[in-house]
């Protein structure tokens, strides 16, 4: 091949990779990609004839302008925290678990049947059926993301697909239940089981300053900021987590220091399952209070732009869940009032990842152009 | 089971196989090249969703399958310049581009939704349709699905016969020797991940314009991903993605024709096969790779950067 090639016709960008970082980059990137970002969502709305601007200061104001906007924020961050902290230790040990959707609603699923059925069977006191109702909502979660897990593990098998597949299983799985076996015959013809008894909700907290009364604010945020500590310990503080660590950043140097990569895998893959299944059972008894279609409107997927975007940090997946919990409400939002599509939201979330994605390389390199 | 259902269930599956296969191949000259695309679905949904609204404006299926394909081709540049240019993780890159091709195909889709459109319609072959058994089992599809089958002995011909095609391989597999060949590693990885994003938008615009006309949401309904499971079922090969392919669309057949057969099973399980089947084929396909030693393009998934190795 003679002729000069493509690349050589073009000015040449080289890549070197940075030592070290510029403080002021860290701080630079990020808002410089979510601002394109945002700048690129406006030429969408605009497309849609609606003034952009107007667009997101009603998203703004939606979702952190008001007491009532914040709670509600809140309120859609709780399920994005859990489920976000249950991918995020997947990610550590580059697992990609992206099925944290169908182990949100297998959650959701065996809570429902511990609070409609078996507390009022046994006649257990309300904390005891709570308590019990997380349980049974992790081991759900749990046994379903240790399916990808084994298959992953044992077999090799590549865990984004099966993961990904059994979200769909799930969901099936658990309609079959809202549809049929465990609906509300006093539904009126809506697709639903019976409300849970009120003495087994998650209760509110309305103890919190600022936000207004009656707002729907509850227990699970509790429930996620001590899953938060326990992981960040676990992660940080324990053999287990730095074996997790080793496993995720350098395979080979793990398997020649005899780390149980295979038993990690699963044991990961259940504790990530286990997380999102909670985040299912906060949703259903601190929000929906009983299962129905479209509990999650894809809770489990924007979990896992969520734990990348904290750099899968638990404290940042709570900050960064609250940020995607007020784009939710904001998508709701402008649904109401502008009579734009709360698809508007996903677009954003799209757009944000890929900004992100793209800025990240002027961190990692100083990219000359000749 | 009689002949009329068993012909159903076969020509149903070839149908339904139709826009799996053409993402599958797609997705296979894209990780050919070495990037791993996991925003098929993405791409599929904008593919279905623009093919439809194209061919109701202009009344023209055809005109609905260029817009498909250019839709995809267009959302695929994006995870091209990302992960190619920009050296971005692929695995999440694609996501993003699964997430925001779904939200902006509900965007652009809501207006369409349950609206009637110009589809392409199975075409009747003078004698060879009416045969019996060999009519409805052979030539009474629509052009789609004709080109779905045309499609994979060219691409098998192309990546194995050509030039160009040796040039894919050698990208995939060892890009530094390709480099110092003089193909450019670069340039091959944006055409090859740009045809993958064609042939899924195409993919598509197969849904909406022929097997399920109309637009809804999320139409795809997973096939993007059920795409990228029969790549590693086919071993990166497009003649064992056409039997993925069928297989599949075998499969979605039964969940349509048990009740026919007098099998009764809730819907709800039906609507699990396809999925079940997936994970069961991957699982299947894993362990046969590892029997066989076969393996994916070496440099699938990394990024290339000329003197870092």
């Amino acid at each position: 091949m003679n002729q000069p090639s493509f690349s050589e016709r073009l000015p040449r960008i080289s890549f070197e990779r940075r030592l070290t970082a510029p403080w002021w980059l860290a701080w630079v990137i990020p808002i410089a990609s979510v601002t394109l970002a945002l700048l690129t969502g406006a030429l969408i709305i605009a497309s849609q004839g609606v003034n952009p601007w107007e667009a997101y200061k009603a998203m703004f104001m939606g979702a952190f302008g008001s007491g009532f906007g914040m709670a509600e924020t809140l309120v859609k961050a709780i399920p994005l925290m859990l489920a976000g902290l249950g991918v995020s230790i997947a990610f550590r040990m580059k697992l990609w678990n992206i099925g944290a959707e169908g182990q949100l609603w297998m959650g959701a699923w065996a809570a429902a049947g511990v609070g409609l059925y078996l507390y009022p069977a046994w006649h257990l006191p309300p904390w005891l059926a709570i308590t019990l109702m997380m349980l049974a909502a992790m081991l759900a979660g749990g046994l379903w993301g240790a399916i990808p897990g084994l298959l992953k593990g044992v077999l090799q098998v590549n865990e984004i697909i099966t993961s990904l597949m059994l979200n769909y299983v799930a969901i099936s799985w658990v309609l079959y239940f809202v549809d049929i076996l465990w609906r509300d015959p006093g539904g009126l013809g809506f697709p639903n089981t019976a409300l849970l008894d009120r003495a087994i909700w998650l209760p509110k907290l309305t103890w919190i300053p600022f936000l207004p009364p009656g707002n729907r604010v509850h227990f699970g945020l509790i429930i996620a900021i001590v899953a938060a500590v326990i992981l960040w310990f676990l992660l940080n503080r324990t053999k287990w987590g730095y074996e997790v660590r080793v496993i995720g950043e350098n395979p080979e140097a793990a398997r020649h220091a005899g780390m149980p990569i295979v038993r990690n895998i699963i044991l990961v893959m259940i504790v990530s399952g286990a997380l999102a299944g909670l985040a299912g059972m906060a949703e259903m008894s601190g929000v929906a209070h009983r299962l129905q279609r479209g509990l999650s409107p894809g809770y489990g997927y924007t979990a896992i732009i969520v734990a990348w975007l904290a750099k899968l940090n638990p404290f940042g997946v709570l900050l960064v869940a609250v940020l995607f919990g007020g784009l939710l409400v904001a998508g709701d939002q402008i649904q109401l009032t502008m009579n734009l599509p709360r698809s508007i939201s996903d677009i954003l979330q799209g757009l944000i990842l890929f900004f992100v994605l793209g800025g990240e390389i002027f961190s990692r390199y100083r990219i000359r152009i000749r | 089971m009689n002949t009329a259902v068993l012909i159903t269930i076969l020509a149903t599956s070839v149908a339904a196989g139709a826009p799996v296969i053409y993402a599958t191949v797609g997705e296979i000259f894209a990780e050919r090249s070495g990037i791993l695309n996991l925003g098929v679905e993405g791409m599929m949904l904008m593919g279905a969703v623009t093919g439809f609204i194209v061919a109701v404006k202009t009344g023209n299926p055809w005109a609905g399958v260029m817009a498909g394909m250019l839709a995809g081709g267009l959302l695929s540049l994006i995870h091209a310049f990302l992960t190619i240019t920009l050296h971005a993780d692929q695995v999440v890159s694609g996501l993003a581009l699964t997430i925001f091709g779904a939200g902006l195909s509900s965007f652009v889709g809501q207006n369409y939704v349950g609206v009637q459109g110009p589809q392409f319609a199975p075409i009747h072959i003078p004698v060879l349709t009416d045969l019996p058994v060999l009519g409805p089992l052979l030539f009474n599809y629509d052009v789609l699905v004709y080109l779905s089958i045309l499609l994979v002995p060219l691409a098998a011909y192309f990546i194995h016969h050509t030039r160009p095609g040796l040039h894919l391989r050698a990208v995939g597999e060892d890009p530094t020797t390709a480099d110092v060949m003089g193909v450019s590693v670069a340039r091959t990885r944006y055409i090859y991940t740009f045809v993958g994003g064609l042939l899924a938008g195409l993919g598509g615009a197969a849904l909406s314009l022929a097997y399920t006309p109309g637009w809804t949401e999320g139409m795809s309904g997973g096939r993007g991903w059920i795409a990228i499971a029969l790549v590693i079922f086919a071993f990166w090969e497009p003649w064992r993605a056409m039997v993925g392919a069928y297989l599949f669309g075998g499969v979605q057949a039964l969940q349509f024709n048990l009740q026919a057969v007098g099998i009764t099973i809730p819907t709800y399980y039906l609507n699990m096969l396809p999925y079940l089947f997936t994970i069961l084929v991957l699982v299947f396909a894993t362990g046969e790779r590892m029997k066989r030693h076969l393996g994916a393009p070496a440099a699938l998934g990394i990024p290339y950067i000329r003197g870092e190795r």
